[in-house]
């Protein structure tokens, strides 16, 4: 009795701090939405809560602007984001299970170097970055956009954290037992455990590449080429004449929608991820 | 004889699944970075188009960097950290707890999972920018404010060190406690329920459940978030960059240490961007062989021992 | 003899670069030196084979050059629907090469670039560069040699471009005064103000009477003193005064050749009278800077701003879409200084293999008056001819309705005239935006006077770290 009145009582509280948050994330997404609809002019006279009537004149000056390429942008980044997401989830998989559940010499030295680039902030390389690939002749390709991911330290840090959490050795122990192969193992037994963590990781990958400014801009040069990022910095850059913050504020909006449907629909996954649980007891 | 030529073979594997990492990292990451690292103990930049050295200095840079107001920086990016941090975590923890407890229920829980998230999917330039207008002395808050009577005058948000780091700290939180709170609930969905349905036979509340079950339990996850989230804070960038124009108003009170090395970075500094970084470098390691020295081996109960113990019985009972 | 040399010169910093992990630049008296005998190179090469290269690559930040260029350049047949080349007459190309100017990227990729020059395959090359005012002395340096002189293009300055006004030229010029960029455009300001609240605190809103009361800086106080009775702004904040005062500067923040940044005593002017202004409230204190919010709901009806200090693309782009009162409401007057504010510049990168159709290019763009004249009507920009810009100011066609019917170009046309260019340096645009930057948490109060100034230092020593000192007026 006293528990369900108690448990009543942060059903509630619960209910409560959900919907002020939830509220305040939305609150942003209104205003985007409210400032996509509205004119440059109506824009720079400050802000307003009700949304305005340029909702389609926005969208068309975006969209049928001949010298702005809007879908060929999304396809680039939609084509960026998933590979780099989906390498970069497989291969961090892949070498954590190779530390995890291996014995070799190198395994600690290999996991102490990993923990340690870790920490290498991301600007610090670029310039090098840069001439390197230029030397390497991909320049002005998306190829490096998507091949780095290949490492990426904190995923492979977050899936070692998963495994030690979830991924029993006496599985892999019985699936050789069974005779399967190594990698037949990873693939069939190991990464479906992995799911719920492959998502999360997918879904944050996705993101950071999406939203990527600083390399894409650094390596990407051709108007065919550039992502969704670089379109919005071009269009805040235009020049005075031409600056429409309708424009970019609908160029954001565009910018959103696919990320929220892939969020959508891997987060499917990590729902499925509570059932798989039962995998393991 | 036999198990021990199956254990060279699965070794070999170990090698074969960490080879694409490693190849990749070192062509795009190592190499670079060694440029980094080496440029450190240069006198190197560019003063318009013309380039000066690379002269050889020794430890220069690295002196330079202490005599300048680098701690200065160190100091506001642990305090802007700390403030978007601290509620992140705390709320990020609450949330994953009750959205894994189907005692509680939750009405909307999908939706809620979903809107929660949605801050991280902004650019953070965009997000910047709405925070401007929000926050601007002519705009909605200060608005609302004057109309409900708080404040007389608008409040110029961005003159104060106060105003200016509360607004960091609040953008960092949006942004990123959705992003936490599902990595921990991915973690707090890898417990098994067994031990979760032992619990509740035993009589475990639920605030001794979240303390002695689940926080123990996602510890090596815990551990994770705490890294990234040093690694996160100490690359603190884009959100006061954007939010001051790069300049960390006021008197640099919002200048991170990657702004700060940004700045380098504009100028074409490499050698004293390098030295920089290499600080950071040894900063952030220590920091997070710290806390993972402190959530991963430090066992006070041995029930981690215990486990270990139990993991290698298993496996030789496998073998 | 010497060209061997320098090939295996070039060869080895190209070895060691690739041996080394890094970009090759090797050391900047080899670059320098490449530099010339590759120059010489195209010359002879331009020499023996009439024909020049198929494309032409023009660098810039927006497509404001583009839109321009497209207008004057009479050998443009068709322009791809993507914006990203144009197919001449003769059936070569132009590529548009445009990088935006956030986070410096601009910058980057053109010296980037420029610095590949020499070694780039000739369709890779830049041909044409587009440079801002605040930065454009960076790539006109002698030294430097990124930007072609006009005269090695077959431009005669003295000539082709006699009807250009003189402070353009003097900024397009290098230390030695020789030219290596050209503008279509100058960005002579003048003082926009409402007309209403010029009736309610004056009596009257007629530009020659209220230019009386801006005409410098002492009257401008009363004037001050007049709108605040009133309750009125006369401007929105401190950095709309500002270019007035850094435009009659006597000195460069350096001097060629020097790595000492001398402020000059006009600076710390602004940041005085700044002062004086902001404490006797005569800016409004809910304005903090340019360009965001704040500032452009001062231009609205709702604002007690008096008057904004704008060149001519200001008004169009800035005030006009702020505006939401009745047409009619703004007229524009003399400021209390001449000043300029702005400009695009148009430089030939040095190793061009387009050479001719860089100089048609130029000259088309910027010294063709019948060109000039329809870029002003078109799209509103000051042009840089000053026959031209006097006709506009006798011409009745050139009135606004936004100004009530006034034709702005009898004040601009003066304004240009009286501009005497502050002498340019490559560091202006860090050392304008970190002093503004500074002194701003002065100007409100967060830190005293010395600890700006300190903070001005620290930020330039990051920003140029060739500086070896900074200079305060007595």
């Amino acid at each position: 009795m006293k528990s369900k009145g108690y448990n009543g009582f942060r059903t509630v509280f619960a209910h409560v701090l959900l919907i002020i948050l939830s509220f305040m994330c939305l609150f942003f997404f209104y205003i985007l939405l409210v400032n996509a609809t509205r004119s440059h002019a109506e824009l720079q006279k400050g802000f307003s809560v009700l949304p305005g009537s340029h909702l389609l004149d926005n969208f068309r000056s975006v969209a049928n602007d001949g010298t702005f390429p809007m879908v060929r942008g999304v396809i680039n980044s939609l084509f960026v984001s998933t590979c780099s997401a989906a390498i970069c989830t497989y291969f961090s998989a892949l070498t954590a299970y190779g530390l995890y559940a291996y014995d070799f010499k190198l395994r600690k030295v290999a996991f102490t170097f990993i923990m340690a680039i870790l920490v290498m902030p991301t600007q610090v390389t670029a310039m090098g970055f840069l001439r390197l690939i230029t030397r390497m002749g991909m320049y002005d390709s998306l190829a490096p956009l998507i091949i780095p991911s290949i490492a990426s330290p904190s995923v492979f840090y977050f899936m070692y954290s998963y495994m030690q959490s979830s991924l029993p050795l006496s599985l892999v122990e019985a699936a050789r037992i069974d005779g399967s192969g190594e990698v037949r193992t990873f693939n069939q037994i190991v990464l479906p455990i992995m799911k719920p963590a492959m998502a999360v990781q997918a879904i944050f990958t996705f993101v950071g590449s999406w939203n990527n400014y600083f390399v894409p801009a650094l390596v990407i040069q051709s108007k065919e080429k550039m992502t969704v990022p670089i379109l919005i910095a071009l269009l805040r850059g235009a020049d005075y004449m031409n600056r429409d913050m309708g424009k970019i504020y609908m160029m954001i909006m565009v910018a959103i929608v696919p990320i929220i449907v892939v969020y959508l629909f891997l987060s499917k996954y990590i729902i499925a991820g509570v059932t798989l649980g039962g995998v393991k007891g | 004889m036999k198990q021990k030529r199956k254990k060279i073979d699965y070794s070999k594997w170990g090698y074969i699944f960490i080879l694409p990492f490693f190849v990749s990292f070192f062509i795009f990451s190592l190499i670079p970075l060694v440029d980094t690292v080496r440029y450190s103990f240069y006198e190197y930049f560019k003063s318009g188009l013309k380039q000066i050295g690379p002269t050889f200095i020794g430890m220069d840079n690295y002196v330079s960097l202490l005599q300048s107001d680098m701690l200065k920086y160190a100091g506001n990016t642990l305090i802007l950290w700390i403030i978007g941090f601290v509620p992140q975590i705390v709320i990020a923890l609450l949330l994953a707890s009750w959205f894994v407890d189907v005692r509680l229920k939750i009405r909307g829980q999908q939706f809620f999972k979903v809107v929660i998230y949605l801050p991280n999917l902004i650019m953070a330039s965009a997000f910047a920018m709405l925070f401007f207008t929000l926050f601007s002395n002519k705009g909605p808050v200060n608005s609302i404010l004057m109309s409900m009577g708080l404040i007389d005058s608008p409040v110029d948000f961005l003159a104060t060190a106060f105003g200016t780091r509360s607004l960091i700290g609040v953008m960092n939180f949006l942004m990123w406690f959705g992003n936490t709170t599902i990595m921990l609930m991915a973690a707090i969905m890898g417990i098994s329920p067994d031990i979760f349905e032992a619990s509740e036979i035993d009589g475990c509340n639920s605030i001794q459940r979240f303390f002695y079950i689940t926080l123990p339990m996602i510890r090596p996850i815990l551990a994770y978030t705490l890294i990234t989230s040093i690694i996160g804070g100490l690359q603190m960038f884009d959100v006061p960059q954007i939010l001051t124009n790069g300049q960390g108003n006021p008197d640099r009170t919002s200048t991170t240490l990657i702004m700060f090395l940004n700045n380098h970075l504009k100028s074409k500094n490499y050698g004293m961007a390098g030295a920089l970084s290499v600080y950071l470098f040894i900063v952030s390691g220590i920091l997070c062989f710290i806390v993972y020295r402190i959530t991963n081996d430090d066992d006070p109960d041995g029930a981690k021992a215990a486990a270990k113990k139990k993991k290698k019985e298993e496996r030789k009972y496998v073998k | 003899m010497k060209k061997k040399v320098v090939s295996s010169l070039l060869a080895m910093t190209m070895l060691a670069s690739v041996l080394a992990g890094c970009g090759g630049k090797g050391d900047s008296q080899d670059t320098a030196s490449a530099g010339s005998t590759a120059a010489g190179n195209t010359e002879a090469s331009g020499n023996s084979a009439a024909e020049e290269g198929q494309v032409i690559n023009i660098y810039s930040f927006n497509n404001e050059l583009q839109t321009r260029i497209t207008a004057v350049y009479p050998e443009i047949e068709s322009t791809s629907e993507d914006g990203t080349t144009s197919t001449l007459k003769d059936g070569r190309i132009i590529r548009w090469i445009i990088n935006p100017n956030q986070d410096g990227v601009y910058q980057d990729k053109l010296d980037e670039a420029l610095s590949a020059q020499m070694s780039a395959a000739a369709d890779d090359k830049v041909d044409i560069f587009a440079a801002e005012i605040d930065y454009v002395v960076k790539y006109t340096d002698a030294d430097i040699d990124a930007a072609m002189t006009l005269e090695s293009l077959g431009i005669n300055p003295a000539t082709d471009l006699a009807d250009q006004y003189e402070f353009t030229k003097t900024v397009a010029s290098d230390q030695n005064g020789v030219m290596r960029a050209s503008t279509w455009q100058a960005c002579p300001g003048v003082l926009v103000y409402r007309r209403d609240i010029a009736q309610e605190v004056f009596g009257t809103d007629d530009p020659v009477e209220i230019g009386k009361k801006t005409a410098d800086w002492e009257t401008m106080r009363a004037t001050a003193e007049e709108l605040k009775a009133k309750g009125y702004y006369t401007f929105s904040c401190c950095d709309d005064t500002f270019r007035t005062y850094s435009n009659s500067m006597s000195q460069p923040w350096v001097a060629p050749g020097e790595t000492v940044i001398k402020v000059d005593q006009k600076i710390l002017d602004w940041v005085e009278d700044s002062k004086e202004w902001m404490d006797a409230g005569y800016f409004d204190p809910a304005v903090s800077g340019q360009w965001n919010a704040d500032w452009f709901t001062a231009m609205s009806s709702s604002s007690k701003v008096f008057a904004f200090l704008f060149p001519a693309w200001g008004i169009d782009t800035q005030v006009k879409p702020n505006w939401d009162g009745a047409e009619g409401s703004w007229a524009v007057t003399n400021a209390p200084l001449s000043y300029n504010w702005g400009g695009t510049f148009v430089l030939a990168a040095e190793g061009t293999d387009n050479p001719g159709i860089v100089k048609d290019i130029i000259l088309a763009l910027t010294a063709n008056q019948d060109n000039l004249t329809m870029i002003s009507q078109k799209y509103a920009d000051f042009t840089n001819a000053k026959s031209v810009m006097k006709a506009a100011a006798e011409d009745d066609s050139f009135a606004a309705d936004f100004l009530g019917g006034q034709n702005p170009y009898t004040y601009f046309t003066p304004s240009a005239d009286g501009i005497k260019m502050a002498p340019l340096s490559a560091y202006d645009q860090g050392c304008v935006e970190q002093l503004q930057n500074a002194f701003k948490d002065y100007l409100k109060g967060q830190v005293d006077y010395d600890k700006a100034k300190e903070n001005f230092e620290t930020a330039i020593r990051e920003r140029y770290p060739e500086i070896t000192e900074i200079q305060w007026p007595e």
